[in-house]
């Protein structure tokens, strides 16, 4: 027990001692304390440097709102997070903290010497010095500048910790519980509405955790307050969420909440995630988010122990803490006066009450109690400084006359200074939502006004000040969030009476009179009066801007305890009113996300769905090296005997050409196009013409955008005269879907026709080599495998190894090929036994390394490998695919613009190295003559390139300006050693006349 | 080879929370009222207009989809019948019917838990009010698209494609790390 904790009361559980360190040295506290109550008890002021000036800086405020006491907790090397408010942080046994901002120590931080240089690191200074050179500004100037002005350090381990997201929908979202949340709650449960009640702190309550001596209905608060939440609880249609940070307010009352699961945990259990993200849809909003006190913006205000007055009785009441041993109060509202009653009483001597109100602003009932209490008041007063080096040790008073002059007052010795300027409602997410907001003089704080989104705003969220008031409007919002008449009850409540209002912005502080000492209206970001008033100076008139070049309300916090009086500040020194100096925008998050909550379950394996074709396990026990092509894993190749890859594909592409190789090409995209209007639907689409396309037989298809350029291609198989069987690319599977489901809803409603993917039906095998019908004759019946029954590009309906088969008569490699579709549960059983009678012909499975190899010696394209979203048919050498007769054709009329028929378009052409051996590098430019010095005048580029092990040399498939006029001529690739000369060349490399395809 | 070889689909373990179901007969099934009238006939189930609903007649069910869209499911042995009964019933009607019995796997998500799983990846609203018992609908679970049907208060039939089955219980069985055991 330290001299600083009282010796009763508080919501702190003094059975639960619970041990921590702060920068390597041992205290202890209470269960129930946060990290700010427990260092307060052990006599700790000193919590951080400031951001820029380095500054010591203390406790200011005890709950989010914090801008100074940022540390580092830390669990493990991998769990370190910076950066938390220490009034956040709950302490467990074993805690261990740091502070930040500072080298060496705490206490001898040698960044401080920017305090001595504060003269010259004004506002925009930053922006003004290191200007230029205008590269250095990157490389040089920015990260030193962070570095030295920082936060905390991220940690460099993956985060070991999980983190869920989910859903929820209620009618009525009621985001704070303190007393108008609760009773928003209620009332709206009472509907039999369902509600969910979200609230950032540890305990649902709100102000009333700090309210000891206060009566609601004739009973103690805390009664009110067990009574209260644990009817709530009973209710299943009532979700409470303590610990939980609405964040943001995102369109249609979609509104994003963090819930803290395990932060504090002495040992979190391995089954929770560290945090769960809600996205909570919800009919009705309630925002009974409270206020917060503002600080006063007065010469020395940042030294550690000078805090708000507020949070002085929250310490004092929730925690058992008392903030100092002998406190200077300044007050700019009515509410300071009842805490230094109730400190005083407490054992903390007041020095003096400095009432720093203008003349004229009305006294409440305050001032009388403290000077009931025999405490004294000095009225007219003003603060002009104070003494301390790493903790308040002195305050400056001085005495505003009546005609607004300033003369020194008396010296107070004190070790603790608190401090309210008056309370803003927290309109935050109202704002974040597109609410408007109105200026309300009496209370001196921007209230919510036009809600954009259906919610409301209850308690002192809006303004409305007094427990018993703000009991009965949150009463009022929750039965009209609920759709109900409001409650005839009413609340009555003893304690609590209001006093917050105030006037923003800085007390009376004439320069002649101040010493050199600085005014923090920004305290994270280290913001002055002074730099302020500079800023309006130099003729900043818009607050946005006048934010920007002095950072005011950039930091973490985003302002929340300095908005106003930043904005006040700036009315007064360009004679405006607060509202006619607008405000910032409110932005999300309200206070800081983990990533990790965002990105949930997607990191890692489970970042996207990972697809795997029937054939998956058969190929990964055979040791097949895969590769990701879209979602899919496929096999890219199967090396055997310790193979690399180059070796393994040269085998398998030379099986293939030789004897027999298999391929799972299931991952291709399906859709079977049925109704009568089937070929009528495919005429419009494709480039190419479908009615004479006889059943049982297929064609190659080219699919364009309406811009004329090359979208999509693939077999397409008519089954019956009203059923096709249309492939896509494995990439392109759901935009082709998609497309075509397009254009039937939206343009051609008048075709009886209906699309269904398949693409998962099919598990497809596809066989390729001379060989190939010696394998499948092993297996298939009902089908006629021979090439006159089943010439090249046929299809046929059959069976294999007994299941029913759909057997095309097709080959992306350029020998007899079949393709072997299954349905997908029989796809695994069937690949095996296809390998299986391959055996005795040496069949090969190959990858999709090999496969690409092998039709780019074929020249056959790869969409999106060899065109790139502008290449027309004709640049892609596919143009003899257009159905010449067909009126119209998506694309069609594009491809008549001249632009599209310039002979210098980029034309799809083989290309071969002069050097056989040297392969080229995809991508690499071409140019027209060697020697070119930067800029070249680069006429195309390498498109697909590989070793041929059945050419025995390189091939290489490019795109060049006006290529096909240029055959045999030679061109150059250029790269770091040397030019490559290259010879255009037909892009079909091997059996140019096709006859093996016909085998 | 006359020997049917055996269905394999991506493997479901059962868990508390999580059952399998047995592989089935499936028809996609496109068209308006008088296809619907047809099938009613020859399928025993009429499919339902109530947009989002499943209709079902012992171990046969329909489930609407979309105005002109329905989804049949049967059980397995019934696939030679449908095969030859369904598109005899539909001759001359506009319409389409696709066999897509392997292009999904089934399961249920059940037990007291059920809602609160699926709420963890799914975008819609579980509550058994506003997601009544015989409510289908193609939604999200996560990244994925999944067909989602309650067939009790604590239970929910799940269809994916084969290849999103693996993505969509890994998710679900993270989350289930929170139940207790």
């Amino acid at each position: 027990m330290t001299e600083f904790r009282t010796e009763r009361g508080g919501r702190v559980d003094r059975s639960r001692v619970l041990r921590f360190t702060f920068d390597g040295r041992a205290y202890t506290g209470f269960a129930g304390d946060t990290l700010a109550s427990a260092l307060l008890a052990n006599g700790v002021q000193l919590l951080g440097r400031s951001f820029k000036y380095h500054r010591p800086r203390g406790l200011l405020a005890a709950g989010s709102e914090e801008p100074n006491a940022l540390v580092t907790v830390i669990r493990d090397a991998a769990r370190r997070t910076p950066n938390v408010r220490a009034t956040t942080v709950e302490l467990y046994d074993g805690l261990v903290a740091e502070s930040q901002n500072r080298w060496p120590s705490l206490s001898f931080d040698l960044g401080a010497i920017n305090n001595l240089l504060s003269p010259v690191l004004p506002a925009g200074f930053y922006n003004k010095t290191f200007m230029w050179p205008r590269s250095a500004w990157f490389a040089l100037y920015e990260p030193r500048i962070r570095a030295a002005a920082g936060l905390g350090v991220a940690p460099t381990l993956p985060d070991p910790d999980r983190y869920a997201q989910r859903y929820a929908h209620c009618e009525v979202l009621v985001v704070g519980a303190g007393p108008a949340g609760l009773a928003a709650a209620t009332a709206a449960a009472a509907t039999g509405a369902r509600v969910i009640l979200c609230d950032e702190q540890a305990e649902l309550g709100g102000a009333l955790l700090a309210e000891p001596d206060t009566e609601i209905d004739g009973r103690p608060a805390g009664d009110w307050l067990a009574a209260t939440v644990a009817a709530l609880r009973a209710n299943p249609r009532v979700t409470l969420l303590a610990r939980t940070t609405a964040f943001g307010y995102f369109p249609h009352n979609n509104v994003g909440l963090v819930e803290r699961l395990t932060d504090h945990l002495e040992s979190p259990p391995a089954a929770l995630p560290r945090e769960r993200l809600w996205q909570v849809r919800a009919r009705e909003v309630v925002l009974a988010t409270g206020a917060i006190e503002r600080p006063l913006p007065f010469p020395g205000n940042d030294r550690p122990g000078v805090m708000l007055a507020g949070a002085a009785r929250t310490y004092l009441h929730r925690f058992g803490v008392r903030v100092g041993r002998r406190a200077v109060v300044v007050a700019g509202c009515d509410a300071a006066f009842q805490a230094a009653v109730e400190l005083s009483r407490a054992g903390v001597a007041i020095a003096v009450i400095a009432d720093v109100r203008a003349p004229g602003q009305v006294a409440g009932p305050g001032e009388q109690a403290a000077r009931a209490a025999g405490l004294a008041v000095e009225t007219n007063a003003t603060v002009l400084g104070t003494r301390g080096r790493l903790r308040v040790s002195q305050v400056l008073l001085g005495r505003v006359g009546p005609d607004g002059a300033v003369t020194p007052g008396a010296s107070h010795a004190c070790d603790v200074v608190l401090m309210s300027g008056g309370y803003t409602p927290s309109v935050h997410l109202h704002s974040q939502s597109r609410g408007k907001l109105a200026y309300d003089d009496a209370l001196g704080a921007f209230v919510p006004a036009a809600p954009a989104e259906r919610t409301r705003s209850a308690g002192m969220a809006r303004g409305v000040a007094g427990l018993a008031a703000g009991l009965d409007d949150g009463a009022a919002a929750g039965a009209a969030a609920a759709g109900a008449h409001a409650a005839t009850h009413r609340h009555s409540s003893r304690g609590l009476d209001g006093g917050l209002a105030g006037r923003p912005g800085a007390p009376p502080q004439p320069a002649a009179l101040v010493p050199p000492a600085k005014a923090f209206v920004d305290f994270q970001n280290d913001v002055t009066t002074r730099d302020l008033a500079l800023a309006r100076r130099e003729g900043f008139e818009s607050i946005e801007h006048i934010k920007r070049y002095t950072t005011t309300g950039m930091a973490t916090d985003q302002g929340k305890t300095s908005g106003l009086n930043a904005l006040a500040i700036v009315a007064s020194e360009s004679e405006r009113r607060v509202p006619e100096v607008g405000l910032t925008t409110f932005r999300m998050p309200f206070t800081p996300v983990t990533f990790g909550s965002l990105a949930g379950v997607a990191r890692g394996d489970a970042f996207d769905p990972v697809r795997r074709t029937p054939s998956h396990a058969w190929a990964a026990a055979r040791g097949a090296v895969f590769e990701d092509v879209g979602l899919w894993k496929r096999a890219r190749y199967f090396p055997v005997n310790g193979e690399d890859m180059h070796a393994a594909v040269n085998r398998e592409c030379l099986a293939v050409r030789r004897g027999v190789g298999m391929f799972d090409a299931s991952t291709l995209g399906k859709i079977e196009v049925v109704g009568k209007d089937a070929a009528t639907f495919l005429n419009r689409l494709y480039i190419n013409n479908w009615s004479n396309l006889g059943v049982q037989r297929s064609r190659y298809g080219i699919l364009l955008r309406d811009d004329g350029f090359v979208y999509d291609d693939g077999v397409i198989a008519r089954l019956a005269e009203d059923r096709f069987h249309v492939t896509t690319t494995t990439g392109g599977a759901a935009r082709v879907f998609a497309m075509m489901e397009d254009f039937l809803q939206t343009e051609w409603t008048d075709l009886s026709v209906w699309i269904t993917s398949t693409t998962e039906q099919w598990a497809v095998v596809a066989v390729q080599g001379p060989r190939a019908r010696d394998v499948l004759a092993r297996l298939v019946t009902d089908v006629d495998l021979s090439a006159a029954a089943l010439p090249h590009m046929a299809v046929a309906r059959g069976r294999i190894a007994g299941v029913p088969m759909l057997l095309f008569r097709v080959s992306f490699s350029g020998e007899l090929g079949f393709e072997v579709n299954v349905p997908a549960d029989y796809g695994a059983e069937v690949w095996a036994a296809i390998h299986e009678a391959g055996r005795e012909f040496g069949i090969t499975p190959y990858g999709t390394e090999a496969m690409h190899v092998l039709r780019a010696e074929k020249g056959y394209i790869i969409v999106g490998q060899d065109t790139d979203g502008t290449m027309t048919p004709d640049d892609a050498a596919v143009a003899w695919a257009i159905g010449k007769q067909k009126p119209d054709f998506v694309g069609k009329r594009s491809l008549e613009r001249p632009t599209m028929k310039h002979p210098q378009r980029k034309q799809l052409v083989g290309l071969e190295t002069l050097d056989p051996r040297i392969v080229l590098e995809e991508g690499a430019q071409i140019v027209a003559t060697r020697d070119q010095r930067p800029p070249m005048k680069m006429i195309g580029h390498v498109t697909s390139s590989y070793h041929s092990a059945v050419l025995g040399r390189s091939i290489a498939l490019g795109v060049v300006a006006g290529g096909r006029a240029r055959s045999g001529e030679t061109l150059y690739v250029p790269m770091p050693g040397g030019d490559i000369p290259v010879k255009v060349v037909s892009p079909v490399f091997y059996d140019r006349e096709g006859a093996r395809l016909n085998g | 080879m006359a020997d049917m070889l055996k269905r394999t689909s991506p493997p479901v373990a059962s868990r508390p929370w999580l059952a399998p179901l047995p592989a089935a007969t499936r028809y996609s099934l496109r068209g308006g009222a008088e296809a619907r009238a047809a099938v009613a006939a020859a399928f025993g189930v009429e499919p339902p207009t109530q947009a989002c609903r499943a209709a079902s007649r012992g171990a046969r069910s329909a489930l609407w989809l979309g105005p002109d869209e329905h989804l049949l499911i049967a059980p397995e042995s019934d696939g030679a019948t449908l095969a030859t009964a369904l598109p005899a019933a539909l001759a001359g009607v506009p319409h389409s019917l696709v066999d897509v019995s392997h292009r999904q796997v089934a399961f249920e998500v059940r037990g007291p838990h059920a809602e609160w799983l699926l709420a963890h990846g799914c975008p819609l609203d579980l509550d058994v009010a506003a997601f009544p018992v015989g409510m289908c609908t193609r939604t999200v679970f996560v990244k994925a698209e999944v067909l989602l049907w309650r067939t009790a208060d604590d239970r929910f039939r799940i269809e994916t494609w084969r290849s999103f089955t693996d993505y969509v219980i890994t998710l679900l069985a993270e989350t289930a790390l929170e139940l207790p055991a």
